[in-house]
C-alpha cells in the first residue's frame, strides 16, 4: 500500500526532538475495515500506537477519522481486522469495558452531563476508582469514605491542573463552549487512563482557546506520561503538536510519519488540496 | 382559641401526614424518570405487588396456589409456617431486586434509544401484567398488612394538645410511622445520590448514555440497581397504605394521586416529590374542610388534579424540575 510505514520509529522506542522518550507499541490496529451498509468508512488500515507519544489522526471531512476513534472505543466494532492492545488481541468490546481498560475520550460534540456540576462530571471519570461495594456504599461504610476522599483528591488535582477551579461548582449546562471542552478533558484524565482519546479538541475554538487547548495537551503528555491519539483539523496544531501522524482519505490510509515526512507525502498533499480522485 | 382554628389545625396535620404518603409513591416515579427517563405507570402496581407479595410471605402462603391446584387438582394454600415482619421485608425486598432485573433484561434492554412514549406504553403493559401476576401469585382477596407498625390515636399528642388547648388533635401512629420512615427513606436516596459511586453513575446514565459509557458505566446494572431502588420505593409505599386500608387492587389506583404531586414537584426532583406530596396532602384536607361543606363534600377525588392543572399552566416545569437549559 503505502511506503511511509514510520520510518522514525523503530521497534523499542525512540526519542524525540524535544528530548522525550517513547516507548513500546501499546496498542496496535490490524487491517480495520469497518462498513455500514453498503458504505466502506474504514478500509483496510493498520499503524500502531506508541507510549508516551502525541499520536495524531488527520484528513479531510469524511475520511473515517471518528470512526476509527470509535473502533479503539468499542463505539463501532469492525467487520474486519484485530486491535492488539498492551500485546494482546482484544476481543470484541463494549465502550465501558474499553473504558475500564484504561482508555478514556472526549468527543467531537461534547458528551458532558449538563445538569451535573463540573466537579461532578469530574468525579464520573472517577467511578471505575472507586471499588468499595454496593453494600459498603449505600451505607458509607468501610472503605467507601475513605475511598471517597482520595478520589475527591485526585479530581481537585485534576481540576487544578486544567485551571477549572473557578467553576468547580457550576452545572456544566452554564459554560460556554471552549471550557465544556476543558472540563471534558478533565473528565477523560480523571479517570487516569492510560491512552486518551482526543476526538477535534480545539474544533470550534478561537486562536486563544487553541492555544490552551494545546498547551494542556503538552502537558498531560508531559506530566503523567498519557498517551495521546488525537484528531484535528487544524494542520498548523497538528504539525506542532504530534509525535507522528496518521493520514486518512475516504477511509484509506494515504500516510504515516512524522510531521515533516507526512507533509512531504505527494498524495498527502494531492488530499488537502482536493486534486481529483481518478 | 375559636374550635375552628383548632380544627383547621389537626386537618392541616392530618394533611401533611398523608401528603408524605403520596410523596412515598411520588418518589418511586422521579427515581426512574430521572435515571432513565420513563415514566412508570407501573409504580402503583408495584407498590400493590410488594404489598401482595409481603403479605403472602408473611402467611406463609404458597404463590401461584390456584394455578398448582387446577393443574394438579391439589388442594394446598399454606405452606404451614410464619415468617416474621423483618424477614419477610427483606424476602420481598430480594424479589423487588429479581423483578428489576426482569423489568431490565425482558423488556428495556430492547427498547434502548426509543421514544419516551414507547417506552411509556411499555410501563403500562407491565402494569396490567404485573397486575394479572400478582393475583394470579396470591390470589384477589383483600389482605391484613400488619408488620408491626404502631397504629390508632396518638395518646401523647392527645394528651398534649388536650392540656394545651382544651381540645386533644387526632393524630394516627401509623401516619406518624410514614412520615418518618419517608423521612429516612428520601434522606437516604438523596445521600446516596449524591455521594455514592452508584448514585453519581445513576445521575450521568440521567444525563448522557454516550458519555456514560465513555467513563466506564454499565448501563443494563444502573437501570436495574434504579429499577430495584424504585421496587424499594413501591414496598415502603406498599407497606405504609397496605397497613392503613388494607392490601387490595385499589392501592394501585393511589399511584395517580402521585401525578399531581409530581407535577407540583418535578418529575426530576426527589426533595420536589416530598414537598409536592405536602402541599397536596394539606391543601386537599384544608380545601376539603374549608371549602368542601359549601359545595357537597367529596373534594379529595379532583381538587388535587385541579392544582395540578394550575400549575401546568404557570410553571411546567414544576417547583423544583431542572430547568432545561438551552444556549443558542
Amino acid at each position: 500500500m503505502n511506503q511511509m510505514t514510520a520510518p522514525a520509529a523503530p521497534q523499542d522506542g525512540y526519542v524525540t526532538e524535544d528530548g522525550r522518550t517513547i516507548g513500546g507499541v501499546v496498542m496496535e490496529m490490524r487491517n480495520i475495515t469497518l462498513r455500514f451498509g453498503g458504505v466502506v468508512a474504514i478500509k483496510d488500515i493498520s499503524f500502531d500506537i506508541r507510549e508516551g507519544e502525541i499520536r495524531a489522526i488527520i484528513g479531510p471531512n469524511g475520511a473515517g477519522k471518528s470512526s476509527m476513534l470509535n473502533v479503539i472505543s468499542g463505539f463501532y466494532h469492525p467487520q474486519e481486522g484485530e486491535v492488539w492492545y498492551k500485546g494482546e488481541k482484544r476481543p470484541p468490546m463494549r465502550p465501558y469495558q474499553v473504558a475500564r481498560q484504561g482508555i478514556a475520550r472526549t468527543f467531537q460534540n461534547i458528551a458532558l452531563f449538563e445538569g451535573m456540576t463540573v466537579l461532578d462530571n469530574v468525579m464520573t471519570g472517577r467511578l471505575n476508582h472507586m471499588t468499595a461495594s454496593i453494600l459498603d456504599q449505600a451505607f458509607w461504610w468501610g472503605k467507601a469514605q475513605k475511598e471517597e476522599t482520595a478520589n475527591r483528591q485526585k479530581a481537585e488535582e485534576i481540576i487544578d491542573f486544567l485551571e477549572i477551579q473557578n467553576i468547580r461548582k457550576t452545572p456544566v449546562g452554564r459554560l460556554p463552549y471552549g471550557l465544556k471542552k476543558r472540563v471534558e478533558l478533565a473528565r477523560a484524565l480523571a479517570a487516569e487512563p492510560k491512552i486518551l482519546l482526543l476526538d477535534e479538541p480545539m474544533a470550534g475554538m478561537n486562536v486563544e482557546e487553541k492555544e490552551d487547548m494545546s498547551r494542556f495537551v503538552l502537558d498531560v503528555n508531559d506530566e503523567f506520561g498519557t498517551t495521546i491519539v488525537l484528531i484535528e483539523h487544524d494542520m498548523g496544531v497538528v504539525m506542532d503538536l504530534s509525535d507522528r501522524v496518521v493520514v486518512m482519505d475516504y477511509g484509506r490510509k494515504i500516510g504515516d510519519g512524522t510531521p515533516d515526512e507526512v507533509r512531504s507525502n505527494q498524495e498527502v498533499i494531492d488530499a488537502y488540496l482536493g486534486v481529483s480522485h481518478d | 382559641m375559636p374550635d375552628q382554628l383548632l380544627w383547621a389545625m389537626e386537618v392541616t396535620a392530618n394533611g401533611l401526614l398523608n401528603g408524605v404518603m403520596y410523596a412515598l409513591v411520588a418518589l418511586g416515579f422521579v427515581l426512574i424518570f430521572k435515571a432513565s427517563g420513563i415514566f412508570n405507570y407501573a409504580q402503583g402496581v408495584m407498590a400493590l405487588f410488594a404489598a401482595m407479595t409481603l403479605v403472602g410471605i408473611q402467611d406463609g402462603r404458597v404463590p401461584f396456589a390456584h394455578l398448582i391446584n387446577a393443574i394438579f387438582g391439589t388442594d394446598i394454600h399454606y405452606f404451614g409456617w410464619e415468617v416474621p415482619a423483618l424477614a419477610a421485608i427483606l424476602l420481598t425486598v430480594g424479589v423487588m431486586v429479581v423483578f428489576a432485573w426482569a423489568v431490565q433484561r425482558f423488556i428495556f434492554k430492547h427498547l434502548v434509544g426509543q421514544e419516551p412514549i414507547i417506552l411509556f406504553m411499555a410501563t403500562i403493559g407491565l402494569a396490567y401484567f404485573l397486575e394479572g401476576t400478582s393475583d394470579l401469585m396470591w390470589g384477589s382477596e383483600i389482605r391484613n398488612l400488619d408488620v408491626g407498625l404502631p397504629q390508632g390515636i396518638n395518646p401523647v399528642i392527645d394528651e398534649a394538645t388536650f392540656n394545651l388547648f382544651g381540645y386533644g388533635f387526632f393524630i394516627d401512629n401509623l401516619d406518624i410511622s410514614a412520615a418518618i420512615v419517608a423521612t429516612l427513606l428520601v434522606a437516604g436516596l438523596v445521600a446516596y445520590t449524591q455521594y455514592t459511586k452508584q448514585g453519581r453513575a445513576m445521575r450521568a446514565v440521567a444525563d448522557d448514555h454516550q458519555a456514560a459509557l465513555s467513563v466506564g458505566i454499565k448501563l443494563n446494572y444502573v437501570w436495574v440497581l434504579v429499577w430495584s431502588l424504585a421496587g424499594l420505593a413501591a414496598l415502603v409505599a406498599g407497606i405504609m397504605w397496605g397497613s392503613k386500608s388494607g392490601v387490595q387492587f385499589s392501592l394501585s389506583l393511589i399511584a395517580l394521586k402521585a401525578l399531581p404531586v409530581l407535577m407540583l414537584g418535578g418529575f426530576t426532583s426527589i426533595p420536589g416529590a416530598i414537598v409536592g406530596g405536602l402541599i397536596i396532602g394539606v391543601g386537599e384536607a384544608l380545601f376539603e374542610f374549608s371549602i368542601g361543606p359549601l359545595i357537597g363534600g367529596a373534594t379529595e377525588n379532583w381538587f388535587a388534579y385541579v392544582l395540578a392543572l394550575v400549575f401546568l399552566i404557570f410553571r411546567p416545569q414544576g417547583l423544583f424540575g431542572e430547568k432545561i437549559i438551552e444556549r443558542v
